[in-house]
């Protein structure tokens, strides 16, 4: 007998180390974002519900989620793309003004916008791999000039409509489905570009490359990778995600000029708060995305503790500190 | 390390010991070209009308002072993106506190300059003790401060008392009082470089902190007192831009863009984004060209919004013409 | 056991006691111990060689002494007083300089400033330009070095010899009693060395405690006369020079016999066809390269630093192309104009520095292993994990084959050893299957044993069909693994000579004896 209760709490003790060995490979992120999601649903019962969390919570941060994405991959390889932020004011207030309200116009509109997306982000990646300018410069003088650009084509007051079919990305549900209830369409593209973007990123030798850049730029010059082709195409891509995050946010949103403000700056933080290096060699599409997902779920429950709109800012500001602080804390620590 | 031991000739020696920061040739070359395209296509009054020659150097003056601060900062290997939001924050209190009243003048002058030692002071904190790379620092400082701002003033606030508008609008003799205080801030900034111990240990920090940590020095210092000079200047900046605007307002730092131009006049001057190398004579050479574009565009009535499209492209390509020749490969 | 080997104590030496005495001392690193109640004595006047392979506690030991670790137990004691030192400025004001491997220097900052960092004399916070100038005009006349270099130069513009010189004078700036140098002669060559010597020498005649570490037991046996062996943090024996032989101090260091250095040449019926010709190749640095290389040859490049061996593989690789001339891998006159192209081509590049141009720190083994094949394959191509469909365990083999020393591949590579390092440098080009080697400094700061067996791998390659051009300065691995040697000089290929020749032949092509043009300046990089 005695053997036997040995026996079973020694194996009850190795499961027991066994499953922690794993639970301290889970990423931090997970738990954090967990655990402020649950205390939102606490705080707003709307938040319980199926519709609560796929319709409203995911359809909201879906954007956002996009455009982490491609900022990650453009950390990871060593840069920053400051640029989106204008690109999506570019995409809302610039869609707005070639539909005028025809709903034929919708898909050539979306088309222009991809294009443009390509441009600016062939323009960023070039200008950071063949005229060597710190991708800081180069993408913050885009921001300007982009945001330029909309404010000259606008004279500074946009006008001009949304049809409904454009605002379908953003808005649209698919209905009757089971469990979920409404399912928006904005996940689905979520779903979609996630998928798409975890392969190329983790299974194909564009992702090793670009970690290779983001860690010794130099060495992979050397080992043949050909950087100015990598690095382009991580701001390319980049550009046209925050293409595709400015219709959707163009869905359900106002048209103003300050649509994009300081959108660049939380697709960094939550690249980061997913754990993103910020100086490169190391990232993750499911991190970036749930990095995403925390900042909302954050900005959530700082509305719902009444805290006024501008210290959004404040506080994440000192999010993002705190994130790097303790990416940096823990990097020294494993050394 | 890999240093190419292909010696200089002596008279590359002479003239490296000049030390002419390239970026003065830059001037001549487009002040001269401004000029031919403001008598073709304008009235040419850029050359001949020296009220509007003396206005070049006066829109260098609010970027030129933030510049001389951001080169400390740059020369340490770091930066400091909250400058704008600094300069936002003086003017609005400054017209705040002053309300129009000459009595409150020093009161007004000591706060913010306490605000901008203190914003300068936690950025240089969070960087050296927290470990935080300085872009996201004062990139998070910036949000900071906005939020706070924005949830504070909405609009002109207070105005300033004639008395204070001396500081924008005077002269002693021809030249302009501004002109006086960004060549003396200018100055101060060489002088402290060049022929002072903290100047020597920023050099050395921001070059290789870890040869500089190693001889002894306190870098941490070092930062975060570069830190602190830099936030100074921009409060220098903001209060000469509200004594122009007679009052304050939330957005008069980020309209002017003067976190990326500090930072980019900075560069286009000479001193490397890494640290180590430049000085401020080469980032007044850099702001003395905004200013002459500014004032070309002016004379040649381009539209508000496509001077900012312009604006973004100069820069990118200003910086562009002097990446180019460097062989690393960059960020 | 080698009688010959003598205790210290009975060591012949005028001083009875030490400058400088590290007794017991003991360092533990997470899973090492890394020193073991080591104690050594260390005397005035005198050249003390410290030796023994990666990993035996040579650093370890200097760095403590020198104030950069605090050991676990032990003491140190300088002129019979015991000291502590928490941190090496400490050190330095005692009197106890290092300098390392790695230059310390602010390469924009002028040689006075460099020198004078956080001493400089000042009044009220404020500089005084001349007398620092002069405080260090005074120093370079002590050294004997005044003529060379001059206290307003800008470092950068100096040659590495005269930066050796400037972190020398940077050392002994505090009054140094014990000049400790880790590594000192890795980056020149033999003609600079000898620079370094005199320079040593007129040191030690102050009185002073010279230490150094060093690789190059040739060096070793030079200027050295005392010789401390460490093995796997352990105080082996002090021994005079003069009582021994380098294949005494291999026996200490490695524990074994190493008979032979280096493996044999190449037989003439190894050597195949010509695989690259270079024919009137030019660049902005290099003029009118002609060179062939075979199938089968390791083909060793030499040259004085700066003659343009490290551009000429630069140029060969596309990494700095050639803008004249013409270039043919195995009979295709394409020009190489990137590194993707010349890996294509079946070429692979160890460089020089594998810290910052050959490994990818924060990745693991397995992914810097297959950088080179991925970088080959499409952009988008899928990531296969271990060099499938080439061969199920391709980044095993080839570890086992170079010989890493690891636990695990998803180890990230900053972690590794720097003998281990280079080898996985090493095993990514074997996965590309390359055909031309191109070895930069194949064994720059290497242990003994390491070394060897990286010499095995080149001569094993170029068994198997492999070309191979190395670039080297260290003479004697130039001399002993090559089957043919070009000159470099200013750029050009100024002879040929064949295998093992002397030493001195080698010096009087490097030095540009075609042209008739020496002179110290020239050693110093001032022409």
């Amino acid at each position: 007998m005695t053997t036997t209760s040995i026996t079973n709490s020694s194996r009850a003790a190795s499961i027991l180390s066994n499953g922690w060995v794993l639970i301290k490979k889970i990423p931090p992120i997970y738990p954090i974002f967990f655990v402020i999601f649950i205390t939102v649903g606490i705080l707003n019962p709307n938040y319980q519900t199926m519709n609560g969390i796929f319709n409203v919570f995911l359809r909201r941060a879906s954007p956002l989620a996009i455009l982490a994405i491609g900022q990650m991959i453009v950390l990871a390889s060593g840069g920053f793309d400051l640029s989106v932020g204008s690109m999506i004011t570019f995409v809302v207030v610039g869609s707005s003004m070639l539909l005028s309200n025809d709903p034929q116009k919708a898909y050539s509109t979306i088309a222009i916008m991809m294009v443009a997306g390509v441009v600016v982000g062939l323009i960023n990646g070039l200008t950071v791999s063949v005229f060597r300018v710190p991708s800081l410069i180069v993408t913050l003088g885009m921001l300007l000039l982009v945001k330029g650009v909309v404010m000259y084509w606008s004279g500074g007051a946009p006008k001009g409509y949304f049809t409904d079919n454009y605002r379908w990305f953003g808005r649209g549900t698919i209905d009757n489905v089971p469990i979920f209830g409404k399912f928006p369409i904005a996940l689905i593209i979520l779903l979609v570009i996630s998928v798409l973007a975890w392969f190329i990123f983790h299974r194909t030798n564009f992702g090793k490359q670009i970690l290779a850049i983001g860690d010794n730029v130099r060495a992979s010059q050397l080992s043949g990778v050909r950087v100015r082709l990598v690095r382009t195409t991580a701001f390319v891509i980049s550009s046209v995600l925050a293409v595709v995050s400015g219709v959707l946010i163009g869905g359900y949103g106002g048209i103003s000029t300050n649509v994009g403000n300081g959108l660049e700056f939380q697709a960094v933080s939550a690249a980061v708060i997913g754990g993103t290096l910020l100086l490169g060699g190391k990232g993750s599409v499911p991190n970036a995305i749930f990095g995403a997902f925390t900042l909302e779920a954050l900005f959530n429950l700082l509305n719902l503790l009444g805290l006024p709109k501008p210290y959004k800012d404040a506080v994440q500001g000192i999010i993002i500190i705190g994130a790097v602080a303790y990416a940096a804390f823990s990097t020294r620590k494993k050394r | 390390m890999t240093i190419s031991a292909v010696p200089t000739s002596g008279v590359k020696q002479w003239l490296r010991s000049i030390r002419i920061p390239p970026v003065f040739y830059f001037l001549v070359i487009i002040f001269v070209g401004g000029a031919a395209l403001d008598l073709i296509f304008a009235d040419g009054q850029m050359v001949r009308n020296q009220t509007i020659l003396t206005n070049i150097f006066v829109r260098s003056v609010a970027l030129g002072i933030v510049a001389i601060g951001q080169t400390f900062v740059i020369l340490g290997a770091s930066i400091d993106l909250s400058v704008a939001l600094v300069i936002s924050i003086t003017s609005v209190m400054t017209s705040y506190i002053m309300q129009g009243d000459p009595a409150n003048v020093p009161l007004a002058i000591l706060v913010v300059l306490a605000i901008g030692a203190t914003t300068g002071l936690v950025n240089g904190l969070i960087i050296t003790k927290l470990k935080v790379n300085a872009f996201i620092a004062t990139l998070g400082t910036t949000l900071i401060l906005r939020g706070i701002l924005n949830a504070t003033f909405t609009n002109f606030e207070g105005s300033v008392p004639r008395s204070f508008e001396y500081f924008g609008y005077e002269k002693i003799g021809p030249i302009p009082v501004s002109i006086i205080v960004l060549v003396a801030v200018t100055l101060v900034g060489w002088f402290i470089l060049s022929r002072t111990k903290f100047g020597y240990q920023l050099y050395g920090t921001g070059g290789n902190v870890d040869v500089a940590r190693l001889s002894g020095l306190r870098t941490d210092r070092v930062i975060i007192i570069a830190h602190i000079i830099c936030s100074l200047t921009a409060v220098i900046t903001g209060l000469f831009l509200v004594s122009r605007l007679r009052a304050g307002a939330p957005w008069v730092g980020t309209d002017g863009v003067y976190d990326l131009e500090s930072v980019a006049t900075t560069v286009i001057g000479g001193t490397a984004l890494a640290g180590g190398k430049g000085g401020v004579w080469g980032t007044l050479g850099g702001v003395l060209i905004f200013g002459v574009i500014d004032t070309l565009f002016n004379q040649l009535g381009i539209n508000p919004y496509m001077k900012n499209i312009l604006r973004g492209a100069i820069i990118v390509l200003a910086v562009a013409s002097y990446t180019i020749r460097s062989k690393r490969e960059s960020a | 056991m080698n009688d010959k080997n003598l205790d210290v104590s009975e060591a012949t030496t005028a001083e009875a006691q030490p400058l400088l005495e590290v007794r017991n001392i003991t360092k533990r690193f997470p899973g090492v111990l890394a020193l073991d109640k080591v104690s050594v004595k260390f005397y005035p006047g005198e050249v003390h060689a410290v030796v023994g392979e990666n990993g035996a506690g040579k650093s370890t030991l200097m760095k403590i002494v020198s104030g950069a670790y605090v050991p676990d137990s032990g003491d140190i004691f300088l002129q019979g007083e015991k000291v502590h030192f928490a941190h090496p400025i400490q050190a330095y004001k005692k009197g106890v300089s290092i300098i390392y491997q790695e230059f310390n220097l602010l390469p924009e900052r002028t040689v006075a400033q460099n020198i004078f960092l956080g001493r400089e004399p000042a009044r009220v916070g404020v500089i005084d330009i001349p007398q620092l100038n002069k405080m260090t005009q005074d120093l370079l006349r002590d050294m004997g070095v005044e003529k060379l270099i001059e206290p307003t130069e800008q470092v950068s513009s100096l040659s590495v010899a005269a930066q050796q010189i400037v972190e020398i004078a940077k050392a002994i700036s505090y009054d140094s009693k014990v000049l400790i140098m880790d590594e000192p002669t890795a980056s020149l060559t033999s003609v600079e060395v000898k620079l370094l010597d005199d320079l040593v020498m007129r040191l030690k005649a102050k009185g002073m405690a010279i230490i150094f570490i060093s690789h190059r037991l040739v060096e070793v046996f030079e200027i050295a006369e005392k010789i401390t062996v460490l093995k796997d943090g352990q105080f082996v024996n002090t021994v005079n020079k003069a009582d021994v032989t380098p294949t005494d101090i291999v026996t200490m260091m490695v524990g074994r016999e190493l008979d032979q250095f280096f493996p044999p040449l190449g037989l003439p019926e190894d050597l195949g066809e010509v695989v690259l010709r270079v024919e009137n190749a030019s660049n902005d640095f290099l003029k009118d390269i002609n060179l062939e290389l075979r199938k089968g040859e390791v083909l060793g490049v030499a040259g004085l630093q700066g003659s343009g061996r490290t551009e000429l593989a630069q140029a060969l690789f596309g990494v700095e192309p050639f803008k004249s001339g013409e270039i043919q891998i195995h009979g295709n006159s394409r020009p190489v104009k990137s590194p993707f192209y010349a890996i294509s081509q079946g070429m692979g590049f160890v460089t020089e520095d594998r810290k910052s141009e050959g490994i990818f720190p924060q990745q693991p083994i397995r992914d810097n292993i297959l950088m080179a094949i991925r970088a080959l394959q499409s952009v988008f191509g899928l990531v296969r994990k271990d060099g499938v469909p080439k061969s199920k365990n391709l980044v095993s083999t080839l570890s086992k084959k170079v010989d890493v020393r690891t636990d695990s591949y998803d180890r990230e590579v900053q972690f590794l050893s720097g003998g281990n390092q280079q080898k996985v440098v090493l095993a990514k080009w074997l996965a590309s299957d390359a055909s031309i080697f191109i070895f930069d400094e194949p064994t720059r700061g290497i242990d003994v044993e390491a070394k060897a067996s990286i010499h095995e791998i080149i001569r094993q390659l170029t068994k198997q069909g492999v070309a191979v051009m190395m670039i080297s300065s260290e003479l004697p691995e130039i001399i002993g693994m090559s089957d043919r040697v070009l000159v470099m000089w200013d750029g050009k290929i100024t002879g040929e000579l064949p295998s093992r020749s002397s030493e001195e032949e080698l010096m009087l092509m490097a030095t540009g004896h075609v042209n008739n043009h020496i002179s110290t300046n020239a050693v110093a990089g001032k022409e």
